[in-house]
């Protein structure tokens, strides 16, 4: 039960339907985005954009016809704002945001799980719920996806909101932005995807079901990508006599937290 | 009861891949129809809310007209051109729900007060395009003609085909609703909706019909061309 490493339901449901939410919204956006792939005004060139005219592939797309992508994106963008809105409003009351806002000591954490990940670092950082790098990004998706909602109504409404298209540079780039905020969405989603299954399969139990087990998370396994797939080295004698705490086994996490679950239970 | 972990992430990993494969390019469920034409009506309400006559179009600092750059679009299968020796005289039909129904020439409705706006076109498809559009405003023709208190909806038809759409009263008439003749300064061209058609920043490209010939006011919504086949009704901005 209590581990550290648990969501709450009301995580775990949000978590889900923002897949799903978020899914729908990219692939219909990108059917959208087809019918005229590209951020120049009729009659001018535009500057930022290297593929102009270079449609997705179908593949990639969600909607089957233009008409039919816009009723999804318009339908789905509520389930996406009132479910994004759950969640903000309920790791903010429930404490949860003490988990995902970078601490001061971000730039050092994050750098000692760059190197870790880089093998210039030996040993997996200790950490609370999420790595430096997981704060980062679960605390930057939010915002990312503020800027998304915020476009994308400067978009929807150019006319009557023309203040808030106004604010974002007009409506070419409203929606500019509105695109660029997909990219950088799609970018981090692929990477928590790899990372999850190549790192921390495990930890898809606690977002699903519930329930993990501490002695699985990456530090105790040292784990970097791909590394469940491999039976680990045992640290040679020396080493192990050198650093105490390197213990090789699934008993790493007890040498560093042996006053947790171990110690209660035996009283109980 | 356990699940084995391999299994479990092997089921719910492939699970999850087949139904976004499957989901791929296609329209999606059968069933969500009906939920989406709910969401279509609810953001209608919201739409509605917002409008504001005074709520204006304005182009952007420094951007240019489209001009040749702009794209001709039409339902016929070759431009439609109104031809006098088959259907006499062009006429623009204001009747319907009206206490004094018009028949207005091109030569008469160019007589009326008219505006010249500088302003974007939102195409559905996501371009827009800076034109500078010359015409009647559709609620000086709305007075003029009298138009009803009960007449909530306006239906505008063309001879492209048959073309139409209707609109709610309100946006119909917004102060940049106008019944156009004139495009970048020179009198509208074939390509473009000659001998006049409806232009408005408040609605999508899609909802201006061109080749207008009668302007209907109505108590109830008519659909449209592109409506009926599946674009929001109301497709405001």
């Amino acid at each position: 039960m209590g581990s550290t490493r648990n969501h709450h339901p009301i995580v775990r449901i949000t978590h889900w339907v923002n897949a799903i939410a978020l899914t729908i919204m990219v692939g219909s956006g990108l059917r959208i985005f087809n019918a005229y792939p590209a951020f120049a005004r009729r009659g001018e060139t535009f500057c930022c954009y290297p593929f102009e005219h270079k449609a997705i592939p179908r593949a990639f797309t969600f909607g089957g016809w233009l008409a039919g992508a816009r009723n999804w994106h318009f339908a789905m963008m509520w389930v996406l704002v009132i479910n994004g809105l759950v969640y903000l409003g309920f790791i903010y009351l429930h404490g949860e945001w003490r988990d995902v806002v970078p601490r001061r000591s971000f730039p050092r954490d994050a750098w000692a799980m760059m190197s870790y990940y880089l093998f210039i670092r030996k040993r997996h950082p200790e950490q609370g719920k999420y790595n430096a790098l997981q704060r980062g990004t679960y605390f930057i998706l939010p915002i990312v996806g503020a800027v998304a909602v915020i476009t994308g109504i400067a978009i929807w409404k150019p006319v009557q909101l023309q203040w808030l298209t106004d604010l974002m540079g007009g409506y070419v780039w409203a929606r500019y932005w509105h695109f660029m905020a997909m990219v950088v969405l799609v970018a981090l989603s692929a990477i928590h995807i790899f990372m999850v299954f190549t790192v921390d399969p495990y930890a898809l139990k606690s977002i699903t079901i519930g329930g993990y087990d501490e002695n699985k998370s990456p530090e105790a396994r040292n784990a970097r990508p791909f590394y469940h797939l491999f039976a680990r080295p045992r640290p040679d004698a020396a080493t192990i006599a050198a650093h105490p705490s390197l213990t090789p086994t699934d008993s790493f996490e007890a040498a560093h937290r042996p006053s947790k679950n171990t110690t209660v239970e035996k009283k109980l | 009861m356990t699940i084995d972990r391999r299994k479990f992430i092997i089921v719910s990993g492939s699970a999850v891949s087949s139904a976004l494969i499957a989901a791929c390019d296609s329209r999606g469920p059968k069933g969500a129809q009906r939920l989406l034409r709910y969401a279509e009506r609810k953001n209608e309400a919201v739409e509605r809310v917002l409008l504001r006559h005074t709520s204006m179009d304005s182009s952007i600092a420094g951007s240019h007209l489209a001009g040749n750059a702009l794209p001709s679009y039409f339902v016929s299968k070759t431009v439609p051109v109104w031809n006098e020796a088959q259907r006499g005289k062009w006429t623009l039909e204001v009747s319907g729900m009206v206490d004094r129904p018009l028949k207005l020439t091109l030569e008469e409705l160019q007589k009326l007060p008219r505006i010249t706006e500088r302003v974007n076109h939102y195409c559905v498809e996501g371009w827009t395009a800076v034109e500078q559009w010359t015409g009647v405003r559709m609620r000086d023709l709305a007075s003029l003609a009298g138009a009803q208190p009960a007449a909530h909806y306006v239906d505008f038809q063309s001879f492209d085909d048959n073309y139409h759409e209707s609109w709610d009263i309100e946006s119909a008439m917004h102060p940049q609703t106008v019944i156009a003749y004139g495009l970048d300064g020179r009198m509208l061209g074939p390509a473009h909706g000659a001998p006049a058609r409806l232009f408005s920043p408040v609605k999508l490209g899609y909802k201006n019909t061109k080749y207008l010939t009668r302007i209907l006011f109505m108590p109830v919504r008519n659909g449209g061309y592109w409506s009926d086949l599946g674009y929001e009704w109301y497709g405001g901005l």
